[in-house]
């Protein structure tokens, strides 16, 4: 018998079973000349909450950019580097908008469209042909309740989603992400205009999400990062500084200590 | 021990107590805001002039046979229904050229264009266009229209005429309340997957609607009453019947007071005044039209 001389640990035995869902070497993002991210290279594994901590401007939000290919309306954002998504490169695709469709991404604050709470939801459904009014009902009911707001909504479908509460719209925001289908969703900074206890409602609903999707968490809490991510990357001026399983980096167990001073909020 | 300034200014008593400074600020703020007021006052003035000028003098003309009958007798008697009508098929016509082609410029120069020298070059036109005088516009139609493409002098060449008058503030208009709905919707949409044109049907076009549909009625309000354009391309001095199509010249509200104003001898005093107050009349329906769609819209507000 052979005998096997690399002892895997327990998580990357967890991680090499995963699958890899999306890849990126040597990203590099610039806007009109100016860097805002360079030499990022990393995986993120199939159905792992991906946590991107770090402070302004550290290029978090160029990073998601690139992935649903945004800089094409973007003349001045400049993408540069190798970005995979289920192992194929994005820049051959011949359709980006089904790569986009693919992708749900929630913003900062939250975008309810001047639609009805209704057409909010049906209308990725919609753009992607479905108009049979029964499939409509079906995914608009679906998708709201796994954005826990289906039960606040449900007696007023027709009303305006712009015009819901800031919590609310970004459920309604997750739910029109959600009627996507995606294979991986990012979130982009969603709690800074959301109240304590429907931050923590979305938090366990991404938990549940988990299981079906990728989810990528760009976040400025540090603890958000703690409580959700699988793994964690921590960004800073355009780098990546650090990648690692969560509950090591919060153990202290941190290559670069500018790391552990932003995860312990020393940093200045 | 004694206080500065400063400190018995800023010394919880101030509050209770008045100053000589305070009474001067207050003095000078009140001057100013009754200044203003006067000032605004004083724009109203023409406008009440005018319009009480026109009722009190031809007030008595206006009539619905007034409104439905033909010029007789030299122009010295009868109604104005040619003319208002001649400004009906005008307006409509011209609308229905610039409208279409001006959202269409506006919808490219706000969500396909991208900032380079080469759109700004075309804004610059659009600046420029919108700055040509009436009578410039009028010659190049007679130009272009009447002579070069051969409509002759007709409703068509007249109604090309002020499109292309009109064109740029359609274009700026639309423009406007196309770049009022927020930039994150569209964001939102194309991060769905959506294309720019579905982005711009489902979500940017219905909320910029309002807006540019404002935009339309003033235009049309600006148009009704442009006389040197017309002038040269499309409408008579007088005709005996009504146009029968595209290529026939008509008369126009705008010149008809032109003409009953300066050209006829013997018009009777309140005729000019009548016209006016018809042209006029249009005009304010018009813009009451635009302000009522654009409050009832407002009342609608979506974000």
């Amino acid at each position: 018998m052979v005998e096997k001389t690399v002892v895997d640990t327990e998580f990357d035995r967890v991680v090499k079973a995963q699958k890899c869902k999306i890849e990126v070497n040597d990203l590099t993002i610039s806007y009109a000349g100016k860097a805002a991210l360079s030499d990022v290279s990393l995986k993120i594994y199939e159905n792992e909450i991906f946590g991107i901590i770090g402070p302004a401007n550290a290029g978090k939000t160029s990073f998601l950019k690139s992935l649903n290919l945004m800089n094409t309306f973007d003349a001045n954002m400049k993408v540069e580097g190798d970005i995979r998504f289920n192992n194929r490169d994005i820049h051959q695709l011949r359709n980006v908008y089904a790569l986009r469709s693919r992708i749900g991404v929630v913003f900062p604050l939250p975008v309810g469209l001047p639609l009805t709470i209704y057409e909010n939801v049906a209308l990725s459904p919609r753009l992607r042909g479905i108009k049979d009014k029964t499939s409509l009902d079906q995914i608009v009911e679906r998708c709201l309740q796994r954005a826990a707001l289906w039960d606040e909504v449900k007696d007023r479908l027709n009303s305006l989603g712009s015009l819901l509460s800031g919590g609310q719209q970004q459920r309604l925001t997750i739910a029109r992400a959600l009627s996507q289908e995606p294979e991986v969703l990012m979130l982009d900074e969603f709690s800074i205009a959301v109240d304590p206890v429907t931050t923590m409602r979305i938090e366990d609903v991404l938990k549940e999400l988990k299981h079906e999707m990728t989810i990528i968490l760009v976040t400025n809490l540090v603890q958000q990062a703690h409580r959700l991510a699988d793994r964690t990357a921590f960004f800073l001026d355009g780098k990546c500084i650090e990648i690692g399983d969560t509950e090591a980096l919060f153990n202290g167990e941190v290559k670069d200590p500018l790391t552990l001073d932003y995860i312990e909020g020393r940093f200045g | 021990m004694h206080k500065t300034t400063l400190e018995k200014a800023n010394s919880a008593e101030s509050m209770f107590s008045v100053s000589a400074l305070n009474v001067k600020n207050k003095k000078t703020q009140k001057l100013y805001s009754v200044l203003f007021l006067m000032m605004t006052l004083l724009l109203i003035l023409p406008v009440l002039v005018i319009l009480g000028t026109l009722i009190v003098k031809g007030g008595s003309m206006i009539s619905i046979d007034f409104l439905f009958t033909d010029p007789v007798n030299g122009m010295t008697e009868g109604g104005v229904f040619p003319a208002l009508l001649g400004t009906v098929w005008l307006v409509s016509l011209a609308l229905l050229v610039s409208v279409p082609l001006g959202i269409a410029a506006a919808i490219y120069l706000s969500e396909y264009a991208s900032d380079n020298w080469f759109t700004r070059i075309i804004n610059l036109a659009i600046i420029n266009l919108a700055g040509v005088p009436s009578i410039v516009h009028a010659l190049f139609g007679l130009g272009a229209f009447v002579m070069f493409f051969g409509f002759g002098t007709s409703i068509l060449a007249a109604s090309l005429t002020l499109a292309i008058m009109t064109l740029p503030v359609v274009i700026v208009s639309t423009r406007e309340s196309l770049q009022a709905v927020p930039h994150a919707f569209r964001e939102a949409c194309w991060n769905m997957g959506a294309t720019r044109w579905q982005t711009i049907r489902r979500v940017v076009l219905p909320n910029a609607v309002s807006g540019i549909l404002t935009g339309v009625i003033l235009e049309v309000s600006r148009t009704t009453g442009e006389t040197a354009p017309i002038m040269f391309t499309g409408a008579a001095f007088f005709l005996p019947f009504l146009p029968q199509g595209i290529f026939d010249q008509t008369m126009a509200l705008s010149l008809h007071l032109f003409v009953v104003s300066t050209q006829v001898p013997n018009v009777p005093e309140a005729l000019p005044y009548a016209v006016a107050l018809v042209l006029i009349g249009m005009v304010l329906l018009m813009n009451s039209v635009s302000i009522a769609l654009r409050m009832y819209l407002r009342g609608q507000k979506k974000w």
